[in-house]
């Protein structure tokens, strides 16, 4: 029932998610532009850090985790999520240690090669990049990214559609759950549908899709749909929301240009010593 | 084979995202003029069922293997090649936001590997090609399987060429390919069969709706030139991040200038100058290019304290490097813990 469970697990996620996003929260408030903003910032700042940069990248780890806990956010979920997608990048980033064998530095006496700290340098940028965008999601909720794309003159017919598209994932996921339980109970112990089989199953579901693409536009056209998109009230950017944006991009600038840990480091051994 | 943030750079993501954008205005261009609004609704129910049919798994025969649709292939022939890509873009949106898949940088990448080459190479140059003279599902099957191996191995190539321009990975590009292309070869066959199976299943019930696809010209045809058009914009962008690698070694005239002896000498009188030109080399956005500043640097002493204690091999700055780290990410844990008990203060009063 690996499948079933899937679409489950998926519908699940998407509405941990819608429902984080619902919360009053200091950080909630703040303008959606913004937030998609400074995430947009976050992400860049993060991947232009060099191949072998470690320990500059740790002060980033401040962002997600001041925003996660004044959102409120739980983390065990998120981080599941996380951990599902890593594997890719890990994929990718394991050949390093093999192909760049040079030692770069000298820990606890053993000599660590540079393909080791790229590697590890990697799964951190992923590790953080990845978090960033969850943050931004369960901290905004899809309608008002929506509203702030339509800001920043994204098309307003690829908004439309985004949103459509989010709108109806529930609704025919759920459909497809129930055709998926429908073939199980016919064909228990499978892993998966029979090919022969497939074309029937999702074409039956596509039918219904369409079917009901049709449904949807008469009562968009019913309620007054002529092709555009309304985004209701749409919030005013303030003091406040300016102030965190600056705040925050000054502080992944200066995470960028100085390497605190090292500075922090040295300090304190120079002090010991 | 999503593309993650991690693997890119900026400049590579931006330039994918310049190029994804400029497909998406065109195809949304092309749509806005063409399109009856009634196509929208079902774009967005579209972009729904793919959502949904990549999540069932169909068992492939002989081979004991299993595998999902990606569903470029066939959006592409529903909906027509604009409509379908725009389509494809907002279900990876939705899959970036929602499920960390890639990351947001490496969307514009994604898009990109993942609905231009389907919707605007495989789909008009293959599968249009063989249906053209009508339905049959003889040619359903190859069209459709020809023309998705097509479009995963270019979206494929297009992953190597991103990661490695991008320069995270140490893997030798023949490599890398030998690694992306085949597994690829196999999951562009069972896109294409189950693509087939679904389009092939359709047309015998419902012709009208594969129909209306198939000949809407104006959503369906695409030129080659616009197509050509397109990909030398792309080449062009390419080339430019090419020429700003190459530009970015230091064996160029930075390199010449830093081996005269005089520069040094130059640098350590002149204090703006040389803070300026820290500054510059931090603002550059390139990958290495820092570290490698940092380790021509290392016989100036003041950018000493500034420099990246790791890379070094050197056991005094590693201690140093490990004890600050260490300090920074107790105290990011001191303050998440921190708000969090203020906050839970907070509340309890509240209540």
């Amino acid at each position: 029932m690996i499948i079933m469970t899937n679409i489950m697990e998926s519908l699940y996620n998407i509405r941990i998610l819608d429902e984080l996003a619902e919360k009053r929260t200091v950080i909630h408030n703040i303008h959606p532009l913004i937030k998609l903003l400074t995430t947009i910032a976050y992400v860049i700042i993060t991947v232009s850090f060099g191949k072998y940069e470690l320990s500059n990248l740790l002060p980033l780890l401040f962002y997600p985790i001041v925003i996660i806990t004044l959102a409120e956010i739980p983390v065990i979920p998120i981080l599941k999520r996380i951990l599902v997608v890593l594997p890719f990048i890990i994929g990718i980033g394991v050949f390093n240690p093999l192909f760049d064998p040079e030692p770069m530095l000298v820990f606890l006496g053993l000599q660590i090669s540079g393909g080791w700290v790229s590697f590890l340098s990697i799964i951190i940028k992923g590790f953080l990049t990845l978090l960033a965008a969850l943050i931004l999601i369960s901290t905004t909720g899809m309608t008002w990214i929506a509203s702030a794309l339509r800001l920043l003159r994204i098309p307003r017919l690829f908004v439309l559609q985004l949103l459509l598209t989010y709108r109806y994932i529930s609704v025919i996921m759920e459909e497809a759950g129930r055709t998926w339980n429908a073939y199980m109970l016919r064909a228990p112990g499978q892993q998966g549908v029979s090919f022969k089989i497939s074309g029937p199953l999702a074409g039956q579901l596509l039918m219904r899709t369409y079917d009901r693409a049709q449904r949807v536009y008469q009562a968009m056209s019913l309620r007054g749909f002529i092709g555009e998109y309304n985004p209701g009230e749409v919030k005013k950017v303030t003091v406040k929301d300016c102030l965190f944006l600056g705040g925050w991009v000054a502080f992944f600038s200066v995470c960028r240009y100085i390497n605190l840990p090292a500075l922090i480091g040295s300090v304190v051994t120079g002090v010991m010593t | 084979m999503h593309m993650a943030d991690a693997l890119l750079s900026p400049v590579v993501g931006g330039t994918m995202w310049a190029a994804t954008a400029g497909v998406a205005a065109y195809s949304i261009k092309k749509v806005q003029t063409d399109l009856d609004e009634q196509k929208i609704p079902l774009m967005g129910v579209m972009g729904a069922f793919v959502f949904a049919a990549q999540m069932i798994n169909f068992t492939i025969p002989a081979t004991g293997s299993s595998g999902h649709i990606g569903g470029g292939m066939l959006l592409a022939i529903l909906l027509g090649p604009y409509a379908g890509f725009l389509t494809m873009a907002s279900i990876l949106t939705i899959q970036a936001l929602f499920f960390a898949d890639g990351g947001l940088l490496a969307l514009g990448s994604n898009i990109f590997n993942l609905g231009f080459f389907t919707c605007f190479i495989a789909y008009p140059l293959i599968y249009k090609r063989i249906l053209r003279n009508g339905y049959f599902s003889g040619r359903i099957l190859t069209g459709a399987i020809l023309a998705a191996i097509l479009g995963l191995q270019l979206g494929a190539f297009s992953v190597v060429l991103e990661t490695l321009l991008s320069g995270k990975t140490e893997l030798p590009f023949s490599t890398f390919v030998m690694l992306m292309q085949p597994i690829h070869l196999a999951i562009g066959v069972v896109e294409g069969m189950v693509t087939a199976a679904i389009v092939g299943f359709v047309w015998k019930e419902r012709p009208e709706i594969i129909e209306k696809a198939a000949l809407g010209e104006t959503l369906g045809s695409i030129s080659i030139k616009k197509v050509l058009a397109v990909l030398t914009i792309v080449a062009v962008l390419t080339g430019g991040v090419f020429s700003w690698f190459a530009s970015s070694n230091p064996d160029g005239l930075e390199w010449s200038m830093f081996k005269t002896s005089g520069v040094e000498e130059l640098k350590a009188q002149d204090g703006i100058h040389q803070t300026l030109s820290s500054i510059q080399e931090k603002i550059a956005f390139l990958p290495d290019y820092s570290f490698k500043a940092k380790e021509n640097e290392t016989n100036t002493k003041a950018t000493e304290a500034v420099a990246a204690a790791w890379p070094a091999v050197d056991a005094g700055t590693s201690v140093a490097g490990l004890v600050g780290a260490l300090i920074t990410l107790l105290f990011a844990g001191l303050i998440g813990l921190s708000i969090h008990l203020i906050k839970k203060r907070n509340n309890a009063r509240a209540v």
